[in-house]
């Protein structure tokens, strides 16, 4: 990533760029709204827990959304959940990310047609940067996930305004 | 020990009218109908009696008959007139290990069917779910809100078969 390569002999002082610190920083501590709804929320905690470990990339659930960096939206979003969520993202400080994880926070799932209560994905209420694919993703889809989400985090810039 | 035919003529002496029939050809259990006005005496009957001591609800669901007309609306729309509703209460005695299936069917227009959260407090959320998904209107009972679709979902009961979902709620997209 071009951190660490312009080390200096005495191994006190590493030169980088500032986007790149920045980012570095950003991308290895995604703190994420403990938060869960559905089957994929119990992916989600076993992604968190001792055998997948998230917490090697830094990710750990935050239990509050003003202190978070990203939420991962696990499970059905129902129309009276869509509004508590939207209110959540929106008490969480930039930069934010969002991880829509399974079928139903991408698309509606099982639910797209005859669903009368469920939201036909969240991106309806909140942008979304990753989507993962599942129903629901195994613990390795997630991970596939935060590195995408870790790798549009690295090619960020402070100054062009990202989309 | 009864059998749900006992039952029902022990029903059928104090009450009289308000226990229309035993239905019996049936691939399910037999089941009683009674009136809807009446609900709540029987099942007061039932639980006290100590000859059938019916001690638990074990489920009470509403079910949309669809047997009335289909008639479309000014916008082409199929919607359904008249016919009823109905109400099932599925009852066990854990004391005399036998069970009883109840039904009361309630006129579409205005359905409605006296609590019985007086006589099982268990009733009370099931008669919720049942008034938010179908719209009967449980008498007496204490605390009638919806119980799982948003509070102001003012597009009707979603399990009614001619129900018909909007094109927005709050501002979201509502179909696929």
């Amino acid at each position: 990533m071009g951190l660490l390569d312009q080390e200096f002999t005495d191994g006190n002082i590493v030169i980088a760029k500032t986007e790149d610190l920045f980012n570095w920083a950003r991308l290895s501590s995604i703190w994420q709204v403990g938060f869960g709804l559905a089957c994929c929320a119990i992916e989600m905690m076993a992604t968190s827990a001792s055998h997948y470990d998230f917490d090697r990339f830094g990710v750990i659930p935050r239990p509050s959304p003003r202190q978070s960096d990203a939420i991962i939206i696990s499970g059905t979003v129902t129309f009276k959940m869509a509004i508590r969520i939207k209110r959540l993202y929106e008490q969480m400080p930039d930069p934010k990310y969002v991880i829509s994880m399974g079928s139903c926070a991408n698309c509606g799932g099982p639910y797209w047609e005859h669903g009368y209560h469920v939201l036909k994905g969240v991106d309806r209420v909140i942008p979304v940067d990753v989507y993962v694919p599942g129903c629901p993703p195994r613990p390795e889809a997630l991970l596939e996930g935060l590195l995408k989400l870790q790798e549009k985090i690295r090619n960020e810039s402070i100054v062009k305004k990202s989309a | 020990m009864k059998t749900a035919e006992e039952i029902f003529n022990l029903l059928k002496e104090k009450f009289g009218e308000s226990v229309i029939e035993l239905k019996t050809d049936v691939p399910v259990e037999q089941f009683v109908i009674v009136d809807p006005l009446s609900v709540d005496k029987i099942c007061f009957f039932l639980r006290d009696d100590n000859e059938l001591q019916f001690d638990s609800l074990m489920n009470l669901s509403g079910v949309d008959d669809a047997n009335g007309e289909k008639v479309k609306d000014e916008q082409g729309l199929e919607t359904i007139s008249g016919g009823t509703l109905s109400v099932f209460y599925h009852l066990e005695s854990t004391q005399l290990k036998h069970k009883l299936t109840i039904k009361t069917s309630t006129g579409r227009e205005k359905p409605e069917v006296v609590t019985v959260t007086e006589v099982w407090k268990g009733a009370d959320w099931h008669e919720r779910e049942a008034y938010d998904m179908y719209g009967i209107v449980f008498l007496n009972h204490p605390d009638l809100r919806r119980i799982l679709m948003p509070y102001d979902w003012e597009f009707g009961y979603p399990l009614r078969k001619d129900y018909k979902n909007p094109e927005f709620y709050q501002g979201m997209k509502v179909p696929y």
